[in-house]
């Protein structure tokens, strides 16, 4: 008899994709391979490390077109390496002017260097433009189609290189090259963790307020590589990406009712991740990829469930007869913060990887819901509900309550890689639409991302490897 | 006994899957062909009036706006007036026992994502269990949750949002 109910489970895993609404599947990721560069060597004092980032703002960085050392066709641009160059420097170009430090001036407004100026800049000519850094690079197709970037920062000043470093690609990568090279002089000019080269899981929606059509999609860091990866047939919801970028855990409607799946992104193919007929919503990741929080509801009252990655039996971290829901560990693993009604209201609350110790922290007014611990262990960002929607971070004990938005809907905090940004949805009044939107630590420099379609639900991945 | 609740599962899963490559599962799914036989002696009209037994249509022209009850922003109790559409419900289930029905538990778009669905799960399993406590068997109803995923009032204000905080039963045999 459990031989049959395997052979029957599996043919139900084995249906149509159509019945799963899933899309084409992407493959799996190619590698990036830092490859050797020449220049002279940075040996000069770390200029950049800072802690006012004020003071960083003013400061002129120039990036003209990435040259070539001869013209080539590549997949990745069809008028050839020179025009991949100066795509390149406008994805750097971008990069760094979006996210609030830098003021960067890009390739159309800048002479193009030639090939044999990469590795040896016009200090003079760049220090009378008002540049202050200059970033400059090559690019070049290897006879096998895959593309060889390099990257170099100046400082104009010093006439000195401060870091260079080089990668190959292969052609449909060549935004993860810009987006190295912008980690590459991001971290070098603030002593910050790199966050430019990760990736973004998050909702597409469309359609009217009452009819509203949700399918699972991917991003880059930066808008680019939009991708669906279901169909829209049934709602998906609340993605997450594995740490190791190889799988999605979301939310799907896809057998009518609130089910987590384990969906594979190099085979296409999805799981559900507990056998059970209970709803299970909320699902999360342990920072190490080997076990997988979720809500689940038994006869309406929902609690936290702790389960292996690979399967087994789902272990009951909560039990109140409130909902408790959610959950993000702190990134070593050994504490959960989550949120719970028990006190009447929702509220955030810790408690160990193990569910002992549950204690409430957030005693600031109003409530807290969607907390989601910093990759860099300090702080915890979650939806302020005091009349609107708002986006705050606060310490590990409930301390230093900020709030960093100001939307009338602003929900689902998700940290940048290095814990210096955070991308939340905002959803409008009456319409319904919602598109994705960033801010920083300081609240100052916020921004929607640009989406083809309306967005929610963003989750932010890590670096990628 | 566990294997038969499994197979039944299974079955019943393997139905729903079946369903969904023909179409979206979250849509309402069309009326049945009346598949039971009706007790009644009487020979049935060839062009029945009104809906047949069995739909969401007739459920609602017997019981009015009593498919659907309404609660208080983040409640989930059952209060007077949601007991008596609840009552109607029972009285109506009582006299169709052939029917199994879903309670679709909503919320209204003031929540967190999450949160509500967890909350549409607790107003669906609320009015179920009060229908279950009126003599209603258990085993014919389906509970689903939806969160804010399916407002009716499409406005953001105190009305709407007082529609939407719900929990309807819809025919689904």
């Amino acid at each position: 008899m459990t031989k049959t109910i395997l052979l029957l489970t599996a043919a139900l895993l084995a249906a149509p994709l159509a019945a799963q609404d899933l899309g084409a599947p992407m493959g799996e990721d190619q590698k990036v391979e830092s490859v050797a560069v020449e220049g002279e060597d940075a040996d000069g004092p770390l200029r950049g490390t800072v802690t006012d980032e004020a003071a960083w703002s003013d400061i002129g960085i120039a990036i003209p077109a990435f040259a070539t050392d001869r013209e080539r066709p590549t997949p990745a641009n069809e008028a050839g390496t020179g025009a991949l160059g100066r795509e390149i420097a406008r994805v750097i170009t971008a990069n760094l002017r979006n996210n609030g430090l830098f003021k960067p001036v890009g390739p159309d407004s800048l002479p193009q260097p030639a090939f044999s100026a990469i590795r040896a800049p016009a200090y003079g000519a760049w220090s009378g433009q008002g540049a202050e850094m200059l970033v400059q690079g090559y690019v070049t197709a290897r006879d096998d189609g895959r593309l060889v970037v390099g990257c170099y920062l100046y400082d104009v000043a010093l006439q000195q290189q401060l870091v260079r470093e080089g990668w190959v690609v292969a052609a449909a990568d060549w935004r993860r090259a810009a987006h190295k090279c912008s980690d590459l002089i991001f971290s070098r000019l603030t002593g910050e963790s790199p966050f430019f080269d990760s990736r973004i899981a998050y909702i597409a929606e469309t359609g009217p307020k009452d009819r509203r059509v949700k399918r699972l999609a991917v991003m880059d860091s930066d808008g680019a590589n939009h991708r669906f990866l279901t169909l829209g047939s049934a709602t998906a919801l609340t993605p997450r990406y594995s740490p190791d970028y190889s799988k999605i855990l979301y939310l799907s409607y896809v057998d009518g009712n609130p089910r987590i799946y384990v969906y594979d992104i190099g085979s296409g193919k999805q799981t559900l991740v507990t056998e059970n007929r209970n709803p299970t919503i909320a699902p999360r990741w342990s920072p190490d990829g080997k076990s997988i929080l979720f809500s689940m509801a038994v006869a309406g009252d929902t609690d936290i469930y702790l389960i292996p990655a690979t399967g087994g039996t789902a272990k009951k971290l909560t039990d109140t007869p409130g909902i408790d829901v959610g959950g993000s560990y702190s990134p070593d693993g050994s504490k959960i913060v989550f949120e719970s009604d028990r006190s009447g209201s929702q509220q955030c609350y810790i408690m160990d990887a193990d569910g002992k110790n549950q204690k409430r922290i957030s005693f600031f007014g109003g409530r807290c819901a969607t907390p989601e611990w910093s990759p860099r262990g300090d702080q915890i960002a979650f939806t302020r509900i005091a009349g609107d929607f708002n986006v705050a971070v606060m310490n590990t004990s409930g301390g230093g309550m900020r709030v960093l938005t100001r939307g009338w809907q602003d929900e689902a905090p998700t940290w940048a890689p290095n814990g210096r940004i955070i991308q939340f949805f905002r959803t409008e009044k009456n319409t319904g639409r919602s598109g994705i939107w960033q801010v920083d630590l300081t609240g100052q420099n916020e921004r929607r991302l640009p989406t083809p379609v309306d967005a929610s639900d963003p989750a932010w991945g890590p670096i990628r490897p | 006994m566990n294997t038969k609740l499994a197979t039944i599962l299974l079955l019943a899963s393997a139905s729903t899957l079946a369903a969904c490559a023909k179409k979206a599962p979250d849509d309402i799914p069309p009326p049945p062909l009346e598949t039971t036989p009706t007790p009644t002696p009487t020979p049935r009209p060839t062009t029945p009036a009104g809906p047949a037994v069995g739909t969401q249509a007739h459920f609602a022209a017997a019981v009015g706006s009593s498919t659907t009850i309404y609660f208080d922003t983040d409640r989930y109790n059952v209060d007077t007036q949601d007991a008596a559409a609840l009552q109607a419900q029972a009285q109506y289930f009582a006299r169709y026992p052939q029917i199994t029905f879903t309670i679709e538990g909503h919320a209204d778009e003031r929540g967190t994502r999450e949160y509500n669905i967890a909350l549409g799960e607790k107003r669906a399993n609320a009015a179920k269990a009060y229908l279950v406590s009126l003599g209603v068997d258990g085993s014919r109803i389906s509970v689903v949750s939806y969160g804010k995923e399916r407002p009716v009032a499409l406005a953001s204000n105190e009305a709407a949002w007082a529609q939407n905080r719900r929990a309807a039963s819809v025919i689904i045999n």
